[in-house]
């Protein structure tokens, strides 16, 4: 029996030739520590991509690239076709892991020094497969052809269309005609299914081939700096005399926490379920709030938050120089110190795009930027605002609840963010302040000038001269009052 | 033997095969890239096509601001609903009128009308605007895209057919957009 296989497999390998290059690959050495925890990022970002690439086969049997019919087909991968909900979890899931991962392993590789000489192209590389990822995470997001694709579509157009002078054809090549319809879900499409996955499956055969030909970057350990003219002999010196064959003693690891991150993805498929579909992409249901997937709710956030006039260079100069900051980086610190421990600035740096990432994450998820659209009518004023107040001051807060104050100013914690809390705003403002304010806006608030009567003016503003804490007396115009005493002082006083 | 002649001719032969194939690799590229720009070539439906009726007169009535709707001027089979736009109209008297993309000129989220407030505000980003579209606050940078119109037989017509963007030439209609 076993004869017979051994016999079958010579058979094959005569024809194929790939024994001895599967078997050099699998027997190569790699050094002693690389058969670390730390190492198993690079695999699992491949395991995820498998996963999505026979899920996302698997979708395409049902899916409908049509503007009228996805959301349907979707629909029907969701209720109607036997799992078919738990593939469109698994491939949602699968993005979100499979960004998450990859971002880790870029993470890891750079503070282990790894793109450093003779790897810059392997890092190169990398940098190209992080933005097919990318590519393929906002492409998959558009397929999703629900509100949030159509609207999140439209802002891609928006954005393109800032590029000088080719942003109107730019915007046009993007949605495959002059709006987002049927040719758009259908470009998106070939991106999506053909194209990218094309470049991601080159770039990720050539990153595989050179790290198995350059060898796996070995522990840095500090004061080992990596020289041009020495390091390649001492590499092969020390997995020579030190290194372990990668299949088993290192390969385990890997299938390990491969293993945990499929475990972890089909746990998060079963219990969240797949993403959306949200709404119909029906143009004309505007009562929607269109929001990014979460790998690009950092960006939401930044779009959010830049001054309007530094927005559209941001826009355009940023990514390109994140990309080739990206790029050159091999070339700038293509030698030197490989540890962490004596490189401080590229710890902090990883710090500091991360706190900047979390925190932008973090912010988009309740963004504060937006009006609470509904809060005029779904939040009630706090009864500690109204009690004990006059018929005016209550009018007012009528007012402030039906001009839509509320969508963007907070009281107690509940309405909108957009502007500062009106809690404490009599101290802060006086009567005449807060009247000027009102009526002329300014500093981001809109003037209502034109749609308040001065009746109603009076009855919010005099709403607004309540807030303020309990022992704390609202601001008044210092020189008002000494004007007013220094009248009543002229005056002949009255006999007591 | 004249081995270097013979060199000489075969990597001339290389040399005319690499002509031929550069030439037949122009013929087919020329052709997939014109293909490629389809969106930004095609022709363009001529002016007349492109305005659309919003209703009649009476569905607007005058000071107030309402949503409308139009089927996009062109279409393909399998648009569906996304070939339906929704706009904001403005009747500010008579046959004067305003009308709006609900697209935010900050980055193309749907802006709402409150009327109350007299405000529309965008929920992406928190842009505002009043109510004759001018910019009241926020991120954008200008105020909202209008929609060139004209009233014929007691309807009201714009001129539709592209999605208004923020872009240094954003146009809407075919037509330079009046920045409110």
């Amino acid at each position: 029996m076993r004869l017979k296989a051994e016999k079958i497999g010579r058979w094959f390998d005569e024809r194929l030739q790939l024994a001895s290059v599967v078997r050099g690959a699998a027997a190569h050495p790699v050094p002693r520590e690389t058969a670390s925890w730390a190492y198993v990022f690079g695999s699992a970002a491949l395991t995820v991509f498998m996963v999505q690439l026979v899920t996302g086969v698997l979708l395409a049997f049902i899916y409908i690239p049509s503007a009228s019919e996805a959301w349907n087909s979707l629909q029907v991968l969701n209720h109607h076709v036997t799992l078919g909900w738990f593939i469109r979890a698994v491939h949602g899931w699968g993005s979100n892991f499979m960004v998450a991962i990859v971002l880790i392993h870029m993470v890891q590789v750079f503070l282990f020094g790894a793109y450093k000489y003779p790897r810059e192209l392997t890092w190169i590389v990398g940098v190209f497969l992080l933005l097919v990822t990318l590519g393929m995470a906002f492409t998959g997001q558009v397929l999703r052809f629900d509100q949030d694709a159509y609207w999140g579509l439209g802002i891609g157009a928006s954005m393109s269309s800032r590029i000088p002078v080719l942003g109107p054809w730019i915007v046009h090549l993007l949605l495959g005609g002059p709006i987002i319809a049927g040719a758009t879900l259908s470009r998106f499409f070939a991106l999506h299914v053909f194209l990218i996955p094309g470049l991601l499956i080159a770039f990720v055969g050539v990153h595989l081939l050179m790290v198995l030909r350059l060898g796996i970057n070995e522990w840095p350990m500090p004061g080992r700096v990596v020289r041009r003219a020495t390091y390649v002999k001492e590499y092969h010196e020390q997995t020579a005399r030190d290194g372990i064959a990668f299949v088993p003693y290192a390969i385990w690891k890997d299938l390990v926490f491969s293993t945990f991150v499929v475990v972890l993805l089909i746990a998060c498929a079963l219990y969240f379920g797949p993403f959306g579909p949200s709404g119909r992409p029906d143009p004309t249901i505007i009562q929607t709030v269109p929001r990014p997937d979460y790998f690009f709710l950092w960006l939401y956030a930044l779009l959010s938050l830049l001054p309007p006039s530094l927005e559209t260079p941001a826009l355009l100069i940023g990514p390109v120089i994140v990309i080739v900051g990206l790029l050159l980086l091999p070339f700038f610190a293509g030698e030197g110190e490989k540890s962490w421990r004596r490189r401080p600035v590229a710890v902090l740096s990883i710090a500091l795009i991360a706190v900047i990432l979390g925190d932008f994450t973090h912010l988009a998820g309740n963004a504060p930027w937006s009006p609470a659209m509904n809060a005029w009518s779904g939040e009630p004023i706090p009864k500690q605002f109204l009690q004990g107040r006059t018929a005016l001051e209550r009018r007012g807060a009528l007012v402030f609840q039906a001009k839509q104050c509320h969508n963007c100013h907070s009281l107690e914690g509940g309405g909108g963010s957009r502007g500062p809390s009106l809690d404490a705003v009599a101290v802060r403002l006086t009567q005449d302040q807060l009247i000027r304010q009102v009526i002329q806006g300014g500093g981001n608030m809109p003037a209502y000038g034109k749609n308040l009567s001065p009746a109603e003016t009076t009855a919010l503003v005099a709403f607004l001269q309540t807030l303020h804490p309990l022992r704390q007396t609202p601001a008044r115009d210092a020189s008002q009052t000494a004007a007013l005493e220094s009248e009543s002082a002229s005056q002949p006083s009255t006999p007591k | 033997m004249n081995n270097s002649n013979d060199l000489s001719r075969r990597a001339f032969f290389a040399k005319v095969a690499l002509l031929l194939n550069s030439l037949a690799a122009t013929a087919l590229a020329v052709p997939v890239v014109g293909f490629l720009l389809s969106p930004v070539l095609r022709e363009r439906k001529s002016d007349s096509e492109s305005w659309v009726s919003l209703g009649v007169l009476d569905h607007f009535p005058e000071g107030e601001t309402r949503l409308a709707s139009y089927r996009n001027p062109m279409v393909n089979s399998w648009d569906g609903e996304t070939a339906n736009i929704a706009c904001w109209v403005r009747r500010v008297e008579r046959e004067k009128f305003q009308v709006f993309a609900v697209n935010c000129a900050h980055l193309g989220c749907p802006v709402r009308w409150f009327p109350q407030s007299a405000l529309f505000m965008c929920p992406c980003h928190g842009g505002a605007y009043y109510s004759d579209g001018s910019r009241a606050s926020g991120p954008p940078e200008r105020g909202l895209f209008q929609y060139p119109y004209k009233v014929e037989n007691g309807e009201l017509l714009i001129h539709a057919g592209e999605l208004p963007t923020p872009g240094a030439s954003a146009k809407l209609g075919g037509r330079k957009s009046s920045c409110a």
